[in-house]
């Protein structure tokens, strides 16, 4: 008798100790706020405030989805924004200049991301560069080369009528409908499934298992007999990988690219993974949790001018989200 | 007891400075549970370092199974069958029980792993070894006792064949040290063969078939444990060597007064019930192993830690002391045993280092008064013969010595009446090491106070007036200086843990 409540009560702290309770904290932030806009602004209840919702979370998710490996190791990825803005101003120059082929600038811009992935954490890894330093330096040198090699103009991707704008439909497809026209979020079908896919990559294989192990205990993992420096490189890669598909979304998004832009989109992205349950000491973190945090960052963004707020204080809100988060966590993690 | 598996012969590795091995000899068979001994420092660990690849040897040969071989690293020992349960268990708190003893060579289903196949593989191991663990239990969820066993099933599932425990029960209670010697012995029915590391000279004639026992880097002999007693393995492991100069009686007036009282001081596992008193112009010395609880006493009475109960008295007055900077205030000083860490700022110079306590002294309204400083640094440069071309020297430029005299002076500096030494001498060169002990006499003679915590029995035999030992968080003993032997403090410093298991058992009863 008594030891099944022992078992109940150890069950229920169990609960509260795991990071499925944070998620369901968040997913009650998330519906709380939707709700609180729904009531307050009659226009917030607009289809298209969905899809402006939803098309402005895309290159953050991307960058967040990837940035949660080095994060899991217990580094960091600060040559995300810089880098996605560098990548694809370098995919324009291709176009543009070059005269290549829109399939192939978005290949090349994706191997960027990849390539520059593999430089930090080879920095990381390999030469021992603590993680902030090295992607720090990554970070101004792609701020660096975007700007040299456009000669500080902006680069275009294609767009309105030009040839080859029909990729942008690849994640906002209009359609038009008795009533005009009618924007679908195509976007985010493949971000869902981008969501479940490395869900199962965090959880199901080999690299997953080894980007947690080596946030916990990476001198075990290589005890082990694990090649560690490969997988710790992996990781790195992952998230360039993902820095490169968001430069090809931001490029879809926005078209126009702005040498000197992109400082302190990285810093959402983090800020979301950290959100959504993944500790900066490494060793646990979820993909769908971090999903989660992208949403609330970017409810909050469109969310806020709804109700009379501005870009100031959607930034002094996530700040105290982000506390909030990190309280939850540690008290979480304490006895 | 089987045939012999593992032979190690003529085991010889020098460090700069330090011969840790001097042509040890150490076998293990099939079967039996061969314990290895010896004070810390003795060569122990580093023996079994090399045995697994983390050191090299400089000579000597290994033979297993009939072959002789050189690992050069921890996962060669592995594969050959030879595999570590350290005492800081080398696991990955994130993963599961299954993903940790599994890791490296998951087993998959395509590209994804297959964590059923692990789970039940585990399950598997468990069963085999009669223990109870969730394989899908996340590590850090798990007590150490069975985080314990998980290392153990790991070794079992890599067809280990000579498991070394590396003080094993250190962290475990009563119920589950007699758990794993149920392993034990069962591993050791099945043939395994199995080294013993511990200091608990109860568990060594529980649970062994032989001791070997090792001292200042040599090997000294090995016993069967049927046939020994307890004496017989101290003796051999505190030798007949006649230290210098050992102190015959006390230096300090058996009626100075007591200048610190501290009762019932209680502070985690660690600190259980201590209680002592020091007089005015007294060296209390500490003895114990380590892990004893010897530098959590220290940190605990320093305000460092924080403790469960306790009362203090200094000079006959009851203080508070919850923070380092309120027992600075009452005139204590702590010079640690980790001074790099925590006693001095190596990328500073000597004259800042020396008021790094006492700057509020020497601060003349906004700005740091440099001429006082000076004067101050140089007055105990001279006094405590630091050696060095110049105050403004950085003290990473200093040897060990002189870097603990600029401790020493930090806290002079301060005026601490009661100064807590911890290992005041490791690190530290011979000669050097006269120099501590000499202005360690001084400053007993010129009134201060000291506890001296020390793992040397020579350190503790030639500079205590008086001599408390600690044993898993308990004093065990108290000696004056002209009673104290090594012998009697080895025993108690090791001592009989059965009266102590059956209070624990009582206590553990009335809750």
């Amino acid at each position: 008798m008594e030891n099944t409540i022992d078992r109940k009560k150890a069950a229920r702290s169990a609960f509260i100790r795991s990071s499925a309770f944070q998620r369901m904290i968040i997913i009650a932030v998330l519906i709380l706020l939707y709700g609180f806009f729904y009531i307050a602004s009659p226009s917030f209840r607009k289809y298209t405030t969905l899809v402006q919702i939803c098309s402005n979370m895309y290159y953050t998710l991307l960058m967040a989805i990837g940035v949660t490996f080095p994060l899991i190791t217990g580094g960091n990825d600060l040559s995300m924004g810089t880098g996605l803005i560098c990548y694809s101003l370098i995919g324009s120059y291709l176009m543009r200049i070059c005269g290549w082929p829109l399939w192939a600038a978005i290949v090349i811009t994706i191997l960027m991301g990849v390539a520059m992935g593999a430089v930090n954490g080879f920095g990381v890894a390999k030469l021992n560069v603590p993680p902030f330093i090295m992607t720090l330096a990554s970070m101004m040198f792609c701020r660096g080369i975007g700007s040299i090699l456009t000669g500080g103009f902006s680069g275009t991707w294609p767009d309105g009528m030009e040839p080859g704008a029909g990729f942008r439909s690849v994640f906002r497809l209009v359609v038009r409908t008795d009533s005009g026209r009618m924007p679908i979020p195509l976007g985010m079908v493949w971000m869902i499934l981008l969501v479940i896919l490395m869900s199962l990559v965090l959880n199901k294989t080999r690299v997953g298992r080894y980007t947690i192990a080596i946030g916990s205990n990476r001198e075990a993992l290589k005890l082990s007999g694990v090649n560690v420096l490969k997988w710790h490189i992996f990781a790195y890669m992952i998230c360039g990988l993902f820095t490169g598909l968001a430069a090809v979304t931001y490029a879809a998004t926005f078209s126009n690219i702005t040498p000197g832009q992109g400082a302190g989109f990285e810093l959402n992205a983090i800020g979301a993974a950290i959100i959504g349950g993944t500790a900066m000491t490494g060793g646990s973190g979820s993909v769908f949790g971090t999903f989660l945090g992208v949403l609330l960052i970017s409810l909050l963004q469109v969310g806020l001018p709804f109700v009379g707020l501005n870009a100031d204080w959607q930034l002094l809100i996530t700040g105290c989200i982000l506390m909030g988060a990190v309280t939850i966590d540690k008290m979480r993690n304490s006895k | 007891m089987g045939e012999v598996i593992l032979t190690m012969k003529g085991i010889d590795k020098s460090f700069p400075g330090v011969h840790a091995l001097d042509h040890v000899d150490f076998d293990v068979r099939r079967g039996e549970v061969h314990a290895l001994m010896g004070e810390n420092g003795a060569g122990k660990s580093t023996l079994m370092k090399v045995l697994t690849g983390i050191y090299t040897k400089d000579s000597g040969t290994i033979t297993f199974e009939g072959k002789e071989v050189e690992f050069h690293n921890p996962r060669e020992a592995q594969q050959a069958g030879i595999v570590i349960v350290h005492q800081e268990l080398n696991m990955m708190g994130h993963l599961t029980v299954a993903q940790n003893i599994f890791i490296g060579r998951e087993p998959k289903h395509g590209l994804f792993i297959n964590d059923r196949a692990m789970n039940t593989e585990a399950r598997k191991l468990f069963a085999q070894l009669n223990i109870e663990i969730d394989p899908k239990e996340t590590m850090s969820s798990l007590t150490v006792a069975k985080q314990q066993m998980c290392e153990i099933a790991k070794a079992i599932s890599h067809d280990a064949k000579v498991i070394v425990f590396d003080e094993p029960t250190a962290a475990l209670t009563d119920a589950e040290i007699d758990q794993l010697f149920v392993i034990i012995r069962d591993l050791r029915a099945r043939g395994y063969g199995i080294v013993y590391i511990s200091h608990r000279m109860d568990e060594i004639k529980r649970i062994t078939d032989r001791v070997s026992v090792m001292r200042d880097g040599q090997y000294i002999g090995t016993l069967v444990t049927e046939e020994c007693t307890k004496e017989d393995i101290i003796d051999m492991m505190v030798g007949r060597v006649i230290y210098e100069e050992p102190k015959t009686e006390s230096r300090c007036a058996p009626d100075a007064p007591v200048v610190l009282k501290v009762e019932h001081l209680n502070a985690g596992r660690m600190v259980q019930d201590v209680s002592f008193e020091l007089r005015r112009g007294e060296i209390l010395g500490f003895a114990g192993l380590v892990g004893a609880g010897r530098t959590e006493t220290a940190r605990a009475l320093f305000g460092a830690d924080p403790k469960q109960s306790g009362d203090i008295w200094i000079n006959g007055e009851k203080v508070s002391i919850s923070s380092p900077k309120e027992a600075v205030e009452a005139g204590l000083s702590y010079l640690s045993e980790d001074r790099k860490r925590f006693g001095i700022v190596l990328k500073k110079n000597i004259t800042e280092n020396s008021t790094l306590a006492t700057l509020k002294k020497y601060t003349k309204g906004v700005f740091i008064d440099k001429s006082a400083e000076e004067a101050v640094t140089q007055k105990y440069v001279d006094a405590l013969k630091t050696k060095t071309p110049g105050i403004d020297q950085l003290v990473m430029n200093l040897s060990g010595g002189n870097q603990q005299k600029v401790v020493i002076a930090k806290w002079l500096v301060n005026d601490s009446q009661i100064m807590i030494f911890d290992e005041p001498t490791r690190g530290i060169d011979v000669g050097a090491k006269q120099e501590i002990y000499e202005l360690m006499n001084q400053l007993a003679a010129s009134g201060k106070s000291i506890i001296m915590i020390s793992s040397e029995l020579a350190e503790i035999l030639r500079m205590s007036d008086r001599i408390i030992v600690m044993c898993e968080g308990r004093k065990t003993g108290e000696f004056g200086i002209a009673e104290a032997t090594q012998e009697k403090i080895m025993a108690a410093a090791t001592r009989d843990i059965d009266m102590q298991n059956r209070k624990n058992r009582q206590e553990g009863a009335a809750v």
